[in-house]
């Protein structure tokens, strides 16, 4: 307590007016004022032109700057306020320790347990409570959860592509041999479910007319005519497998950048993608349209618990 | 006549809502003065502006995915099929006037929201202002920063633009991924498989309402907390552990903080006004089967993002049973990371065994090294993963190939924290060996004595350049008006209530008023010439 303070009877202080603590932290107080003034009225000229441009429809980029320059006007000097034409102390005030005092501890105890006494007597109702309580938030997790959703069921597991498939284009044009030049690349549907998600597929010609394309032992007759076809959901987060690269013959996920090299089966050769893009067995028929032989002989995209060995 | 009104108006509440008893107290609490301790306040701000333009754009937003004929003033989209999630959100960017203000600021505010907890909770971090009382404060923020992440990618996915629909694919990836409960997660979320129809009505209902309703929750414990508590303080100016030294709320610190809106509001309008963010009109609507080249998430998945791209392909199959690769850096990282954050004031107590007694004055982060270097590394770290979601990026600027840059960032994400927590934990061992640090400087007199022996001493202030910081004092109850100079000092009966009639003084009681200071100056002294030098730093 410094001699510009007086202690009343209650311990309260007494300020004398002089105290620095309530002076301004500026010398010049008029123009200070004045300054804030002048920043208060640019906060209010700007709203009043802000009103005017809003009703001529000026451009969002001017709306934009003159509120801005309505809210600096406004926080500038309404901080210079707060901070020169007002006291600054410093002003300290005590800190009570938080922990209340033992008495006070020793009457919540005994009040908490005075109702845990008086509830604790009636042993059946309790664990009626219990029991029922728990079983009707069992019974509500149905509508809660249960209803949000189908069950994944098997439809993780297939897509739309089966046995004579024809390939469609997004917009549902059919296609044949002669659709992609050799190098081409397009998405690619099971006619009936153009534009899905799941069924995308990514048709690739790497090779020349005539030419078979076997990306594995097993599957010599997959890839006819140059053509090979691979799920475009990438097996890592299941992005769109989009960018074909012809030179390296690669796939590249512009997601999270998993390589997948086309002519071994689109093997993961670099990233994060951790299986190769199933292959869609092709074969071409007898009126030139290309057809699947077959649907995805594995789960596409990425992996999920119950995907399990294959 | 003004005081008068106000004086009624105060008693009319008081005699209503007993407001005079408490007020005194909340009128007069103290906020200590730091720059960093403002950082919260801007996250506070920037969620207030979160909600005003947030309900501005329920007023305009079609939270659906069925599908219409886009007719509107933007010409490349006319005639094109998007959703009425996509072209309304193009409608209100475009045909409603200030909506293209109002949702860049909306998405900005997110970006600065999220921005300003972080930075406020490296401030928390690195001073010890989680410990003992402020545990419980600590969590509550951690769990506002997961919720304000968690919102902000609803919130950006909403648009149903192409980039934001990939990041929900990725988002279904990433659920499919939790072991045993993943397909049912992921189902249910949806509402079927992927894309199905149900997730932007979903999203919607949890972005404006939910998690906004339960972050404002906890903002209002956070802060309540703050008030009981008290806030904590560093060193000086005579703080101490038994007290709290700075502004008093009222007016002073009510006007600093009121001004810091507007200002937080000036910077997220200019943005608003100036920066393009997020302009879905460029990336296209949402197609399942299109995707664009180097598409970056917002700042604060990033890390997440990151992880995703520079994680190694493990996935592992037993017993007929698959953990995706996904699975470790989308799901089990991020719940190591905040499992890390809400359990760290606990696990730095289990060393220290702070928590014997409350801790209100601040670490400077010098003084705890072994504190600072975790911190700092464990920033490096968060920062290396956040570069490491632009390798795209990176590798196309620097014309260099994916593969070094991925395998680049693959060894740097675990060694550089490592380098970042020794060089800090040195710098800070560094810095302690500095007397006076934060001392005004004093030059230092070097002295040959007739033997040739050199003695240092540090010199006496220069006249006039003292340290001129006053001891704190409390806040006067109540103070009597003093103009022109008046000779005798009036004071006002400190005991006076709200509802206490009025004193000789026009000024109300209670309420603070600083005096003018006397406009004769006398040569560089005036009212200055009474602030005593500063007591000695015990």
């Amino acid at each position: 307590m410094s001699d510009t303070l007086e202690e009343r009877g209650d311990g309260a202080a007494r300020q004398r007016i002089d105290d620095p603590h309530l002076s301004l932290p500026i010398e010049n107080d008029r123009r200070m004022e004045a300054i804030i003034a002048g920043f208060l009225f640019v906060g209010l000229a700007a709203a009043v032109v802000l009103a005017v441009g809003y009703s001529l429809a000026w451009s969002e980029i001017w709306l934009g700057t003159i509120f801005t320059i309505s809210l600096a006007g406004f926080g500038i000097g309404v901080t210079a306020w707060g901070k020169y034409l007002m006291p600054q102390g410093p002003f300290e005030e005590p800190r009570e320790e938080l922990s209340s005092s033992a008495e006070d501890r020793e009457v919540f105890d005994a009040t908490v347990e005075r109702g845990v006494g008086i509830i604790g007597r009636r042993k059946l109702l309790v664990r009626l409570l219990g029991a029922g309580s728990a079983a009707l938030g069992i019974v509500l997790a149905f509508p809660l959860l249960r209803s949000l959703g189908p069950r994944p069921g098997n439809s993780l597991f297939t897509t739309k592509w089966k046995r004579g498939s024809r390939l469609v284009t997004a917009d549902g044009r059919v296609i044949d041999a002669s659709f992609l030049e050799t190098g081409g690349v397009t998405t690619v549907f099971p006619e009936g479910d153009a534009g899905s998600a799941i069924s995308q597929t990514l048709l690739i010609r790497p090779g020349v007319p005539g030419s078979s394309i076997v990306t594995k032992p097993g599957r010599e007759t997959w890839g006819p005519d140059g053509y090979v076809a691979f799920s475009k959901v990438c097996t890592h987060a299941g992005c769109p497998v989009a960018l074909y690269m012809e030179e390296t013959q690669q796939l590249l996920c512009p997601c999270h950048q998993s390589l997948f090299d086309i002519l071994s089966g689109a093997n993961p050769v670099f990233g994060p993608a951790p299986r190769p893009l199933p292959q869609l067995p092709l074969y071409i028929d007898a009126d030139g349209y290309i057809r699947a032989q077959a649907g995805y002989d594995e789960p596409i995209g990425p992996g999920f618990w119950y995907r399990g060995n294959d | 006549m003004l005081t008068q009104t106000l004086e009624r108006q105060t008693t009319w509440l008081d005699d209503r809502l007993t407001l005079g008893k408490g007020s005194k107290k909340l009128l007069n609490k103290i906020f200590p003065d730091h720059w960093s301790f403002m950082l919260g306040e801007i996250a506070l701000y920037s969620f207030i502006i979160l909600v005003l333009t947030g309900v501005f754009l329920t007023l305009y937003f079609i939270p659906s995915t069925a599908q219409v004929v886009y007719h509107g003033p933007y010409k490349p989209l006319d005639g094109q099929r998007v959703s009425e999630a996509y072209a309304s959100t193009i409608d209100l960017s475009f045909s409603v006037r200030f909506g293209l203000v109002m949702r860049q600021m909306h998405h900005w505010a997110a970006d600065v929201f999220i921005g300003a907890i972080a930075v406020h909770m490296c401030r928390i971090f690195f001073t010890g202002a989680f410990r003992r009382p402020r545990e419980l404060n600590w969590a509550v923020g951690v769990t506002l920063l997961m919720l304000a992440i968690v919102n902000g990618f609803l919130g950006y996915s909403l648009p149903d633009d192409l980039v934001s629909g990939t990041g929900l694919r990725i988002a279904f990836s990433i659920l499919l991924s939790v072991p045993v409960v993943g397909t049912y997660l992921a189902f249910f979320v949806f509402g079927g498989n992927f894309p199905g129809t149900s997730i932007i009505p979903r999203f919607f209902i949890l972005h404006v309402l939910i998690i906004p309703a339960v972050i404002a929750g906890l903002i209002a414990a956070h802060l309540g907390m703050m008030v009981h508590q008290k806030h904590t303080q560093f060193r000086g100016k005579g703080a101490t552990e038994k007290n709290v030294v700075g502004s008093v709320a009222w007016p002073t610190y009510a006007f600093k903080t009121l001004g810091y809106f507007f200002l937080t509001a000036a910077v997220l309008a200019g943005l608003a006004g100036l920066a393009q963010i997020n302009p879905i009109w460029q990336y296209g609507p949402f197609i399942p089967y299109h995707v664009s080249y180097a598409v970056q998430p917002d700042w604060y998945m990033g890390w997440l993002d990151g992880a995703l791209r520079i994680f190694p392909s493990w996935e592992t199959v037993a017993f007929g049973h698959m953990i995706p690769t996904i699975f470790y850096p989308a799901v089990l990282f991020p719940g190591i990371t905040f499992t890390v954050f809400y359990a760290w004031p606990f696990i730095e107590d289990h060393f220290t065994h702070e928590s014997r007694q409350e801790h209100h004055l601040l670490d400077r982060p010098r003084d705890r090294p072994l504190r600072t270097a975790i911190g700092s590394g464990v920033l490096a770290f968060y920062f290396l993963l956040f570069s490491a979601s632009a390798t795209d990026v990176l590798a196309n600027f620097f014309g260099i190939s994916l593969n070094i840059v991925l395998w680049s960032f693959r060894i740097l994400v675990p060694t550089v924290p490592i380098i970042v927590g020794f060089v800090a934990h040195r710098i800070c061992k560094e810095l302690q060996t500095w007397e006076d640090v934060g001392e005004r400087k004093r030059p230092t007199i070097i002295l040959r004595s007739a033997d040739g022996s050199y003695v240092g001493t540090t010199a006496d202030y220069r006249p006039g350049d003292e340290p001129r910081e006053l001891e704190p004092e409390p806040v006067p109850e109540a103070v009597g008006a003093h103009a022109n100079g008046a000779s005798t000092p009036e004071l006002v009966g400190a005991g006076a209530g709200l509802a206490a009639p009025s004193q000789a003084s026009a000024v109300p009681s209670g309420v603070l008023q600083a005096p003018r200071a006397p406009r004769n100056f006398d040569g560089g002294g005036g009212f200055l010439s009474n602030l005593r030098p500063r007591r000695q730093r015990d």
